[in-house]
């Protein structure tokens, strides 16, 4: 069957040039970096080449500022709990962005059963943070700022050059999680005043069980996982080396790349959404419109009176690799925190889908994706009693609306005064 | 020796093959023309919608059909349960419950369970329409 993957959000495939450097890792290249023999400092060396390559993809002054954790989410648990733990004489209140990735919001909440407390600071409906929000949420005790340089849902790029001025100007660090556009968009640590930056190796065509953090030497940091003395003593544990090497190597290939990646994946980003505006009605774009204060990659579309699971199921089903963000497809049975933040009818959360880009995908596969989708919508918009009420008069557009009916959500939230909640069986 | 992963079969579903036959082909897809009762009903959890519509004669359906707004298995739910209550007195369908939905799809994962909750509940509403716009029908025993 034919295959398109559009989940590049998710997962990537490891270049051959990774893989090429990751297998004497595996074999003969096998030691511990913390051992002081001949295999030992092999793989101290693999690691040291390691460092530069990822610090020279962020312009990180130096590669000591490079810290290799099992992935994105330990590295954000690094960063918020690290800085917090290591601030605590000097105060005990965060500010981080509603939209941040669980991994964040989910080590904020972690540190308010403590000591701690956060100020969430909303995004408007595009998923923007308004740096002077954040400025206005800080206070004496504030001592770690988050936001993230592009949200992994709906692809805005972050005005975080202006949060990192705040930062600096109150001598607050910045931690910015950038795992969503490592890879994909240029990334300049220090033009950003970065305190602290996470990226996620295996979203840009490295291994899985590699993390990044990026440290400034100044901003203090403990440890949150105790054991042996690696990683300059704040990340204990055994390197994963083979991973480590993978990841670097991804990176200078991103690096190399990176111009001709953005200029494919926008070309392709446009393509997409006009294809889909033209064949199919009632879809809206959630987030930026492609362009400049959008990420290249990934597309967050709602079309109207269908839910997203079915809608990723038949995709799937025709070879097309989707994700989506209504509750359905969750284990929480909520829609996405993301979409919920930027203010958006539930109806139209619960039709969601996500759609990301990579560097080999084709125009061809695009267009077979547009008139796959087409056949998709008609198909569950015939199974669907919204869209026959719609029809009828009796439920309204939330896109376009004609005036005639009731709202979905009115509808829905009246209907559910017969609850059908979950119940033990 | 190589040892098979099982990783690159091309066989993965979701749901198990009958509630992927039901999602894919449902059966009484529709609303009967001329209804006896008509029940929808929204889950409170995840925002799914389902309506179900009966034709009943003799104090028998006779006919059952459905519209679902929801996943896959919100789908398969309905469509399975429609199936299952045509040919059933009122009186019987009154005591249908989401565990035959369950049953009949060979399973839905624990965290779906709720989405055959909603099939028995928009059957119920049905009936219950039924029986508002048939009054005289309650009280007569069915067979």
């Amino acid at each position: 069957m034919r295959r398109v993957y559009l989940d590049h959000l998710a997962a990537t495939p490891v270049l051959p040039e990774v893989l090429a450097a990751m297998q004497p890792c595996f074999l003969e290249a096998f030691g511990n970096p913390s051992s002081l023999h001949q295999h030992g400092l092999r793989a101290r060396d693999a690691l040291a080449r390691a460092r530069a390559q990822i610090a020279a993809l962020i312009n990180a002054e130096s590669p000591e500022e490079i810290f290799f954790t099992s992935g994105g989410t330990e590295a954000a648990n690094l960063a918020i709990k690290g800085v917090a733990y290591a601030n605590q004489r000097r105060g005990h209140h965060l500010v981080v962005s509603a939209i941040e990735h669980p991994s964040v919001l989910g080590s904020v909440e972690f540190l308010e059963k403590q000591a701690f407390t956060a100020t969430r600071v909303g995004v408007d409906s595009q998923g923007w943070v308004d740096p002077e929000a954040v400025r206005a949420a800080l206070t004496d005790q504030t001592i770690l700022i988050a936001v993230h340089h592009v949200n992994h849902d709906l692809g805005a790029i972050e005005p975080v050059a202006a949060v990192g001025r705040i930062a600096a100007q109150r001598g607050i660090p910045l931690f910015v999680d950038a795992t969503a556009s490592g890879g994909w968009l240029p990334i300049d640590v220090q033009a950003m005043g970065a305190s602290l930056l996470s990226l996620s190796p295996h979203r840009f065509y490295g291994p899985k069980g590699v993390g990044v953090l990026y440290r400034h030497r100044r901003a203090r940091l403990v440890s949150i996982l105790h054991g042996g003395v690696q990683e300059g003593g704040r990340r204990a544990g055994t390197e994963n080396v083979p991973a480590i090497v993978g990841a670097g190597v991804a990176a200078e290939i991103a690096r190399r790349e990176l111009p001709e990646r953005i200029a494919h994946t926008a070309k392709l980003q446009a393509r997409l959404w006009e294809g889909v505006q033209h064949r199919i009605s009632y879809v809206k774009l959630n987030g930026p419109p492609p362009g400049a204060q959008r990420i290249s990659t990934t597309l967050n579309l709602s079309t109207e009176f269908i839910e997203g699971e079915g809608q990723l199921l038949l995709c799937d089903l025709h070879g097309i690799a989707v994700a989506s963000g209504s509750s359905c497809v969750s284990k929480s049975l909520k829609i996405s925190h993301v979409l919920a933040a930027i203010g958006l009818d539930h109806a139209l959360a619960q039709g969601n889908l996500i759609l990301s880009l990579g560097k080999d995908n084709t125009s061809e596969e695009i267009d077979y994706f547009v008139t796959t989708f087409a056949q998709v919508v008609e198909k569950l918009r015939g199974m669907s009693p919204m869209w026959a009420d719609f029809q009828r008069g009796v439920i309204d557009s939330v896109i376009q609306p004609s005036g005639r009916g009731t709202s979905f959500a009115a509808h829905a939230s009246a209907l559910a005064g017969k609850p059908a909640a979950a119940r033990p069986s | 020796m190589r040892f098979d992963t099982g990783l690159m079969s091309d066989s993965y579903t979701l749901y198990n093959q009958t509630v992927m036959d039901h999602f894919l082909n449902p059966r009484n897809l529709g609303e009967v023309p001329d209804a006896d009762g008509v029940g929808e009903v929204g889950a409170a959890a995840c925002g799914d919608i389902m309506k179900i519509s009966l034709k009943v004669k003799d104090g028998r359906i006779e006919d059952a059909r459905f519209k679902t707004f929801g996943c896959g298995s919100a789908i398969a739910s309905s469509s399975m349960a429609t199936e299952l209550i045509k040919g059933r007195t009122v009186a019987e369908a009154m005591s249908f419950s989401n565990q035959e939905v369950i049953q009949a799809l060979g399973g839905l994962p624990p965290v779906k369970i709720h989405c055959s909750v909603l099939a028995e509940e928009a059957i119920k509403a049905a009936l219950e329409d039924y029986r508002k716009r048939h009054p005289e029908a309650a009280g007569q025993p069915e067979r």
